[in-house]
């Protein structure tokens, strides 16, 4: 009975516990149920992921109205995938998140963190399980508002100018996106985005559908700090509370690179997006300035989590590039690289939310000696930096091995090299928080003084599975694989 | 004469423009809410505008009526509205938070401050 409603409760659920935790006032107490109802949402994603690989692509129709009339939730391999990603990368930061919260927000403002949180994640949820296009416009601003406040809630002052431009750009890539829904509206009378893809083509000529096409590609760019639009992004991740950083890092961008996936394979079909639109002669070259400035920039940093913001920046890069080349393997690639960036970015963030916790900064210069007063902590920053930079066994390799293989199959080597050596500038950035970490003495008179372990526990079990999941890649590229197969099988 | 028919599209684009200019080059917060709503409003119209039907009524059964206004985009609009109110109010909170951090509301003079913060 209740499994035939689980895609409704899984957006559901949360949106619905937002406003009941705000009855519950007590901080631990608004903590605890916030958890257990991530983990509840992680729940009904595995459950869900499972009954699509098994019985393929399930259609829930809201409240008995069939589509395409009544509002869709759709969920096939793509976006189950992109649930599970969303829900547990949620669940694993929350049991961490409560110690380094307690020192890094006011008191009275703990309780309306975690709604804010279960907000934002209703909103990410949303985003990627339904299959009506102006949904995807609410979710995606309920998303965004959450995060705006969960952003300023850190008591840096900082934070506040963080979290406005953030609302600015937010609001205006929204609107773009707004506007893109309502141009293809216009031209073909509906918002279910399995209908849109079926009556697209038929009017593939139109300046209308060009027009939305441009409107959606820039709004969904914002949204997921695509170079040049991703000026957002660095002050934001580096001035939220840690364990926001955290999880923003892990999924908001990664759902925004869901949102291009589907609107340009499922609605306007890759044939309209790369034959008539040539988009891959926008996505590529920036994905390609994208990858290589932003990791030119994160070299240069003084304070690490900006360092690891703008890494996220060139990361994005790697999916859009993966995006441009439009093939079945390119695709696996991107979508791979969506988990496993996930798990790589929220395993240093989280390292970095033990290392705040013990010393209040993330200064590079703050953190000299560190390696010998938080060697677990540190460890867990190196082994996540390993995987971020693609060592072989972690998952930062195989999401590379996978683009190389996409490049090399069009022939490309030269943009093989190129990857091979971005790769190289991330050797640079980590190296430089290890260095300064294990060579560099540590200031006098300070003992060794490891993180809790309720924030080292989460910490290592996202380093884990960068390397279970680099090994054992069954998993993860079987999904993958049968995602991209679909993306590109749902395209006329 | 069809560019006068298009009258509502024109005021969508003259809008559009007017909110995203004041949002890129005012320096003062407030105002850049101010553009941000401007900017909001122009696709409200457009929505609106893509609905209605000259001649068209309210879509409400009846026999004198044939010819019905497609009610949808109004009501998707009302959505955006609210949104629109939502983003409005957690912008100006967080303008009054930085003017209480900062005592300014300038973006140029939030900038020089935070260059000086460690």
């Amino acid at each position: 009975m209740i499994a035939a409603h689980l895609p409704v409760l899984q957006v559901v659920l949360p949106l619905m516990a937002a406003p009941a935790c705000v009855l519950l006032r007590r901080p631990r107490l608004a903590w605890g149920f916030a958890t257990l109802v991530s983990w509840a949402c992680f729940g009904i994603a595995a459950l869900l992921l499972g009954q699509v690989l098994e019985n393929g692509d399930i259609s829930y129709a809201l409240g008995g109205w069939a589509a395409p009339w009544g509002i869709e939730y759709r969920v096939d391999t793509v976006n189950a995938f992109v649930l599970l990603i969303v829900s547990a990368i949620s669940s694993v930061v929350l049991p961490g998140a409560r110690a380094s919260i307690e020192r890094e927000v006011e008191g009275d403002r703990v309780d309306l963190l975690y709604t804010c949180w279960l907000l934002c994640l209703a909103g990410l949820l949303g985003i990627a399980i339904t299959g009506d296009a102006f949904n995807v416009f609410v979710f995606l601003e309920i998303s965004s508002i959450s995060s705006y406040a969960l952003i300023a809630l850190s008591g840096e002052r900082r934070a506040l100018v963080a979290s406005f431009r953030y609302l600015v750009m937010g609001t205006i890539g929204a609107t773009f996106i707004v506007i893109a829904i309502g141009l293809i509206y216009m031209v073909t009378g509906t918002l279910n985005m399995a209908d849109m893809g079926a009556r697209l083509p038929a009017v593939w000529e139109s300046r209308t559908v060009a027009a939305a096409f441009a409107f959606l590609t820039v709004g969904v760019g914002l949204k997921m700090a695509l170079f040049p639009l991703h000026l957002w992004l660095p002050s934001a991740y580096a001035s939220a509370p840690s364990p926001v950083t955290a999880f923003l890092a892990g999924t908001s961008t990664k759902v925004s690179v869901y949102l291009l996936l589907r609107f340009v394979f499922t609605i306007f079909g890759a044939g309209y997006a790369f034959g008539i639109q040539a988009l891959e002669y926008v996505l590529m070259p920036l994905a390609l300035l994208g990858i290589l400035s932003a990791s030119v920039v994160a070299i240069f940093q003084l304070d690490v989590k900006r360092l690891l913001a703008w890494s996220s920046i060139a990361q994005i890069g790697y999916m859009v590039l993966g995006i441009s080349l439009a093939s079945l393997t390119s695709l696996t690639a991107s979508i791979l690289h969506l988990f496993n960036h996930a798990l790589i970015k929220t395993g240093l963030f989280m390292a970095m939310a033990c290392v705040f916790y013990r010393i209040g900064s993330t200064r590079l210069e703050d953190m000299e000696g560190l390696g010998h007063r938080m060697p677990w902590t540190m460890a867990a920053f190196v082994a996540g930096g390993l995987s971020l930079i693609g060592v072989p066994s972690s998952v930062g390799f195989v999401s590379k091995w996978y683009l190389v293989l996409a490049v090399l199959e069009r022939g490309w080597w030269p943009l093989a090299v190129f990857i091979l050596f971005t790769s190289l500038l991330a050797v640079v950035y980590v190296w430089r928080v290890v260095e300064a970490a294990y060579l560099r003495p540590a200031p006098a008179g300070t003992g060794r003084s490891e993180a809790p372990l309720s924030i080292l526990l989460p910490t290592w079990s996202l380093i884990i599975a960068n390397f279970y999941f680099g090994l054992d890649t069954s998993l993860t590229v079987g999904v993958a694989s049968r995602a991209a197969a679909s993306l590109l099988g749902a395209g006329p | 004469m069809e560019a006068l028919g298009l009258y509502n599209y024109w005021l969508v684009i003259a809008l559009m423009m007017t909110g995203f200019y004041i949002v890129i080059t005012s320096p003062n917060l407030v105002k850049k809410i101010i553009g941000l709503n401007i900017f909001q409003a122009s696709v409200f119209v457009l929505y609106i505008t893509m609905g209605k039907i000259i001649g068209g009524s309210a879509p409400i059964l009846s026999d004198q009526v044939s010819v019905y206004s497609n009610p949808l985009p109004h009501v998707l609009i009302l959505t955006a509205i609210v949104v629109g109110v939502a983003t409005t109010a957690v912008g100006l909170s967080l303008v009054v938070r930085i003017y209480a951090a900062y005592g300014t509301m300038e973006e140029d003079e939030i900038v020089a401050a935070e260059r000086e913060d460690p």
